[in-house]
């Protein structure tokens, strides 16, 4: 799967029109500087070698290097995807917290307020544009009212903690830099929210949807009916069944949102890998972008791995059939 | 002979009634079914929303030359003397640094959105189907690698390849629209080979395979028309999808240059003049956020009228 997705990203890459060597070496560039140029990333060999050097290189953990920059993608992909780690984490988090319990509230009182204000949200989240949104949050939130910072991830006079994970958030906490951890939870506010809005309104339209099916089923009624509490057959016994597909929906979230870092690590100046990707493709750079495109392609198999496990917790019947 | 030929024209002349009454038939149940679905449809608030939304966005996009007051405005004028006005009775969404009107400007961009939606879903399902329709009906190997492939693209967010092609292509409109119309097929044949496998099993089709009827003839009677309704709603919802996507890429730079007046470009260009400025951003943002939102109620309305097992 990862190999097949590694054909169609070189194939982009280099198959259709443009010459990169040429943009590396300026416009002012003589034919003998662009072909120099050429000759130094082997872009001047047939396309099945410069395929298999770029596979056995990628077997040995070699990315390529930044035409842009210089800098090897691997290290560039290493600096910056904790940043977009952590922006994910939280957001996929936060829209799970507040998506689920707003699924099943809204559920539970259909055609209630909460039901109302749940599908606007819900309608809304994903027909949002995630960079206008987030503009409009700053100007509102950063500019107007000076709640929070515009963008970054720390002030310039906040100090970074020592590396020990490169996650930011979870260093400063190892670390026991209170200052700093507030500093960059402040500035992490504006991003998580902007991030976490489209998967919070499909996450919050699955988990209803499923809930209100779910708590029309016979089991429930019989649950209810032999007087367990309202609480604990909605909890335990209707949100269980309805998590499946809503798991779902959150493996499937957790990889767009690695899309939507482009938008929004963009407007937020968040330095992850989706802005070291847009970087990357305006300067018709394509070794990282071809780096940040498989990074995305591999955490979305993981997720899809992490979900199936996931089944297998939420329904028993599962873990049996699967067992060996 | 004589006798054969006269019992051939005997059956026939019964039969032909036979068929026009079962074809009249058939329209009227077919008539009383759309009647029944626009009930349907009409009885819900958010379905028509979404059809007064698409429709006024149709609207505009093909009125926009007579409904704005300053038409040289889309293609670049440069007013210095009235730059960065506040909305007001003369500018109602204020003017850009150039002193272009910014009603004007989102107005006519309605036509540039409503041309990319349309281009990029309909490449996507004119590759996506027939795909599809092969992977489902046809099967084997064939199939098997068609949706190998499928599930490779499904696996990187549509932006992020869509990227990548641009990055490969170059900025522009035309390159962000072939971009993304390039990585958008793979929707429609996940949708239409699950649909096509399922209908594969159906009785009507078996039936149909049983008195000889030809694979081609099974597939355009039997198999697609029952796979249009899911079809129809996918396009509707992707038509909102693509645009946000196009005004994604537009706003990071690589879709619509200025001063081709394109809603993401615009919000990107208003950025800049934040926060004082704020209606340069805000007002193309919000005529993508009420047109995407167009789409998906429509797209959600027609589901429940055309396809109601789906719903999710």
């Amino acid at each position: 799967m990862l190999f097949g997705l590694l054909c169609i990203t070189f194939a982009i890459a280099h198959v259709v029109p443009g010459d990169p060597a040429r943009l590396v070496a300026g416009p002012d560039a003589t034919e003998a500087m662009v072909a120099t140029v050429r000759a130094r990333y082997g872009l001047d060999r047939p396309l099945p070698v410069q395929f298999v050097r770029y596979v056995t290189g990628l077997l040995a953990g070699d990315l390529g290097q930044s035409l842009h920059s210089q800098n090897a993608v691997r290290d560039d992909l290493l600096r910056y995807f904790p940043n977009t780690l952590e922006l994910v984490a939280l957001s996929l988090g936060l829209a799970v917290v507040v998506g689920v319990p707003l699924g099943m509230l809204s559920a539970v009182y259909k055609d209630g307020w909460i039901d109302h204000l749940t599908r606007a949200v819900s309608v809304s989240g994903v027909a949002v544009p995630a960079f206008w949104l987030g503009l409009m949050l700053q100007l509102v939130v950063a500019l107007w009212l000076g709640w929070l910072p515009l963008g970054g991830r720390l002030k310039l006079t906040t100090p970074p903690p020592e590396p020990i994970t490169h996650l930011l958030l979870v260093d400063a906490l190892l670390r026991g830099q209170w200052a700093t951890l507030a500093d960059a939870l402040h500035h992490a506010v504006l991003p998580v929210v902007t991030l976490c809005f489209p998967a919070l309104a499909s996450i919050l339209r699955v988990n209803r949807a499923e809930m209100i099916e779910t708590l029309r089923q016979d089991y429930i009624v019989s649950a209810r009916a032999q007087g367990f509490s309202g609480f604990r057959v909605v909890t335990r016994y209707a949100l269980r069944n309805a998590m499946i597909p809503t798991l779902t929906m959150i493996g499937l979230r957790y990889g767009w949102m690695l899309g939507g870092t482009i938008l929004v690590e963009t407007v937020f100046d968040w330095p992850g890998i989706g802005l070291y990707a847009v970087n990357a493709a305006v300067a018709s750079d394509f070794q990282p972008i071809l780096g940040v495109t498989l990074l995305i392609g591999l955490n979305f198999m993981l997720a899809n791995l992490l979900v199936d496990l996931g089944y297998a917790w939420l329904d028993p019947r599962l873990r049996r059939a699967g067992a060996p | 002979m004589t006798r054969a030929a006269g019992a051939a024209r005997a059956v026939t002349t019964r039969v032909l009634p036979l068929r026009l009454a079962l074809w009249l038939e058939d329209r009227r149940s077919a008539t009383r079914e759309l009647r029944r679905s626009a009930r349907v449809f009409a009885r819900s608030a958010s379905s028509m929303t979404g059809l007064a939304l698409v429709l006024l966005f149709l609207a505009v996009a093909a009125l926009g030359p007579w409904l704005v007051p300053y038409p040289e405005d889309a293609r670049g004028a440069v007013h210095l003397e009235r730059k960065l006005q506040p909305p007001g009775a003369a500018h109602w969404f204020g003017t850009d640094e150039v002193g272009n009107d910014v009603y004007t400007r989102v107005v006519l961009g309605a036509r540039v959105s409503l041309q990319v939606g349309l281009v990029i879903t309909l490449v996507g399902a004119l590759v996506g189907v027939p795909l599809g329709l092969v992977a489902g009906v046809h099967g084997g190997r064939t199939g098997e690698v068609i949706m190998r492939v499928t599930d490779m693209f499904l696996s990187v967010p549509s932006l992020v390849l869509a990227l990548a092609v641009v990055g490969a292509l170059g900025p522009g409109i035309v390159n962000a629209v072939l971009a993304i119309s390039l990585v958008w097929w793979p929707g429609y044949v996940r949708l239409v080979q699950g649909k096509a496998l399922a209908l594969r099993e159906e009785a009507f089709v078996e039936a149909a395979r049983a008195v000889g009827t030809g694979r081609l003839r099974i597939v355009f009677v039997h198999i697609l028309p029952n796979c249009l309704s899911p079809i129809i709603v996918k396009a509707s919802m992707d038509m909102g999808t693509a645009i946000l996507t196009a005004a994604g890429l537009g706003f990071i730079g690589l879709g619509a240059r200025p001063p081709q007046p394109e809603w993401g470009a615009m919000i990107s260009h208003g950025r800049n003049y934040l926060p004082t400025w704020w209606w340069y951003s805000a007002f193309p943002g919000l005529a993508i956020y009420l047109t995407v939102m167009g789409f998906n109620l429509l797209g959600d309305g027609l589901r429940d009228v055309l396809d109601p097992k789906s719903r999710g």
